[in-house]
């Protein structure tokens, strides 16, 4: 099993002014893998994942994945490599289609080049054509395909979030990085999204790491959780062990300390 | 979109030419080859300031140095009509000339498209201005006095029918809206345009979706120099005589008005505004002789702050123009 690590991420640090917004974290993701990272408001657990996609880079320690590093690499080179994420504030480009944000995931593996465009050659119409059957498959997922000329803006919240999934799996990824994918839904969709995370994980042989601050969502869907708090990893673990470890609850209760 | 679209409309519009060739006074013909120059000018900018949502103010500067090298070309290496025809020459003036403004576009678009929003447009205003400059200054390119004597396409005869210089002139420049039109409009409907357009919506997304942002940039920049330097060289053999004072901020800004008035991300909007801001000027002219007093930059600028107030997001929005014509017939 241990050979079957896809991401490994030793001690990495960043500091914004004086405020160490993540310490020495580590943490290991095997491969096909469903975890969590959880944490109270402000605990580092997005900046984790902006280290992870290059959007800031870490000042100490270093992220493999698949044994090579990735810390000093780009976004866009990043998201090539196999890792893709949604976002905390749901980012589509809303003015343009549905069909057309999953379309853009695709982008970097788009073969013709603007000259085949400007001719309309038949290599160019048959590669567009794929693509587009291709994110249709996608959409059929989770039963946008009716609605791939409206623009994304236009969707209703919980179905922006599922787009926002979807547009992040046309990149292919290997590793999918989900930012509070539940939040904002009422309890019905927030049981058809874990079927849909346990679903899109079998079929395109994921691994996926989430931030989630729905306690029953984490608990039931992810294998293991990692517990931050103040940029510190506190606790690591199945759920159960989660649960009841002391420092967790405390981090997210208070002690009786504080309170006096 | 059918395949054979560009021919289909070269031909009605050069049809439409022979008309206005025979028919149109030379005043009017050069204001119509200028509208023709604009609206390469706003489809071009377009491209950068409303699809890709980067706000560049130096198009000026390119449309210079299309002008210049275009100048410099037709005065220094006349072609040899007899073996060549000479219109060809005038295509190939205006393609060298595009191609040097792209590459002035990519070697001022690599470092300062890192930039955003408000200092992007301040990189791109200097350049225009360092353009400017450099020309006021150089003693070949005529300096300040300006550049004479730039030979405008000679006159054809079409059969028995002999044609005005403007018609030879007319079948150059629509040859070149055509392609700028099609390259635009095909590329928008690409994977390239929608890249263009997501960073105009999300660069962060963008970014995250594999999509080399500085790259995609650079290259709508490059397009869209190339088409201003094909303006700015049809703009000096239509004037024959051009001055760095032409290519002022001014010029610039008033590609932006364009724009924006026609509506920044429509492929039909800014070149109904080039058009209407083309003619504006020469159109309130009888005014101007009605009251002795030139009122027409008040009423111009009245009219383009009223629009404004009206339709913000200009004429056509995101829309197209044939988006207009079906929902009227439907209704």
């Amino acid at each position: 099993m241990s050979n079957n690590k896809l991401l490994e991420i030793k001690e990495i640090s960043i500091q914004f002014g004086g405020l160490k917004a993540v310490d020495r974290f580590s943490m290991d993701l095997e491969s096909g893998e469903l975890a969590g990272l959880i944490g109270p408001n402000g605990a580092g657990k997005t900046t984790v994942f902006n280290l992870l996609t290059g959007v800031y880079s870490p000042q100490t320690g270093s992220i493999d994945l698949e044994g090579q590093p990735i810390h000093r690499k780009k976004t866009f080179e990043i998201s090539r490599l196999g890792i893709a994420r949604t976002f905390q504030n749901i980012r589509l480009f809303k003015d343009l289609s549905v069909l057309d944000n999953i379309l853009l995931g695709q982008h970097h593996r788009t073969q013709y080049g603007i000259w085949q465009v400007v001719l309309q050659t038949p290599g160019f119409q048959r590669e567009e054509a794929q693509k587009k059957e291709e994110a249709l498959e996608l959409l059929k997922i989770f039963n946008l395909e009716k609605k791939q000329s409206a623009p994304a803006g236009a969707l209703p919240y919980g179905e922006q979030r599922k787009l926002e999934i979807l547009r992040a799996l046309a990149t292919k990824p290997k590793l999918l990085l989900l930012d509070e994918p539940a939040a904002g839904m009422n309890h019905s969709e927030t049981t058809g999204l874990m079927e849909i995370i346990s679903m899109i994980r079998e079929r395109f042989n994921l691994t996926i790491l989430l931030i989630e601050h729905d306690m029953k969502f984490v608990m039931k869907i992810c294998e293991k959780i990692h517990v931050l708090d103040h940029g510190v990893k506190i606790a690591e673990g199945i759920p159960s062990y989660i649960q009841n470890h002391a420092e967790v609850i405390k981090a997210y209760l208070g002690t009786d300390e504080e309170l006096h | 979109m059918m395949k054979s679209a560009p021919l289909i409309s070269f031909v009605i519009l050069a049809l439409m030419g022979l008309m206005l060739d025979q028919f149109l006074n030379p005043y009017l013909q050069r204001t119509m080859a200028l509208v023709l120059v604009n609206i390469i000018l706003a489809m071009s900018l377009n491209l950068v300031n409303g699809y890709t949502g980067q706000f560049s103010l130096g198009h000026a500067g390119f449309m210079a140095i299309g002008a210049y090298t275009s100048a410099y070309l037709s005065t220094h290496w006349v072609a040899p009509a007899a073996i060549v025809p000479h219109l060809l020459f005038f295509i190939f003036y205006s393609l060298v000339s595009g191609c040097f403004a792209a590459i002035a576009g990519w070697l001022v678009g690599q470092p300062s498209l890192r930039l955003k929003g408000d200092y992007l447009a301040i990189v791109t205003l200097g350049f225009g201005e360092i353009i400017r400059v450099i020309i006021l200054n150089s003693s070949a390119l005529g300096g300040a006095r300006g550049y004479f004597g730039i030979p405008g396409p000679s006159p054809i005869s079409f059969g028995g029918l002999a044609l005005n210089a403007f018609y030879s002139f007319y079948l150059v420049a629509i040859l070149w809206v055509l392609t700028c039109f099609f390259v635009i409009y095909r590329t928008i409907s690409s994977t390239h345009g929608r890249a263009f357009m997501s960073i105009r919506e999300d660069e962060i997304a963008a970014d995250s979706l594999g999509i080399h942002t500085t790259r995609v940039k650079v290259k709508s920049f490059v397009l869209s120099s190339f088409f201003a330097g094909v303006a700015g060289s049809l703009f000096s053999h239509c004037m024959n005589f051009i001055a760095p004072s032409t290519f002022s901020m001014l010029m610039s800004i008033n590609v932006v008005i364009m724009v924006v008035l026609g509506g920044m991300g429509s492929m039909t909007g800014p070149i109904l505004a080039a058009v209407i801001i083309s003619v504006l000027p020469e159109a309130l002219r009888p005014l101007q002789e009605l009251t002795g007093q030139d009122y027409r930059m008040v009423i111009y600028s009245l009219i383009l702050i009223v629009l404004m107030l009206v339709r913000p997001q200009g004429l056509l929005g995101h829309k197209e123009i044939w988006n207009f014509w079906r929902k009227t017939r439907v209704e």
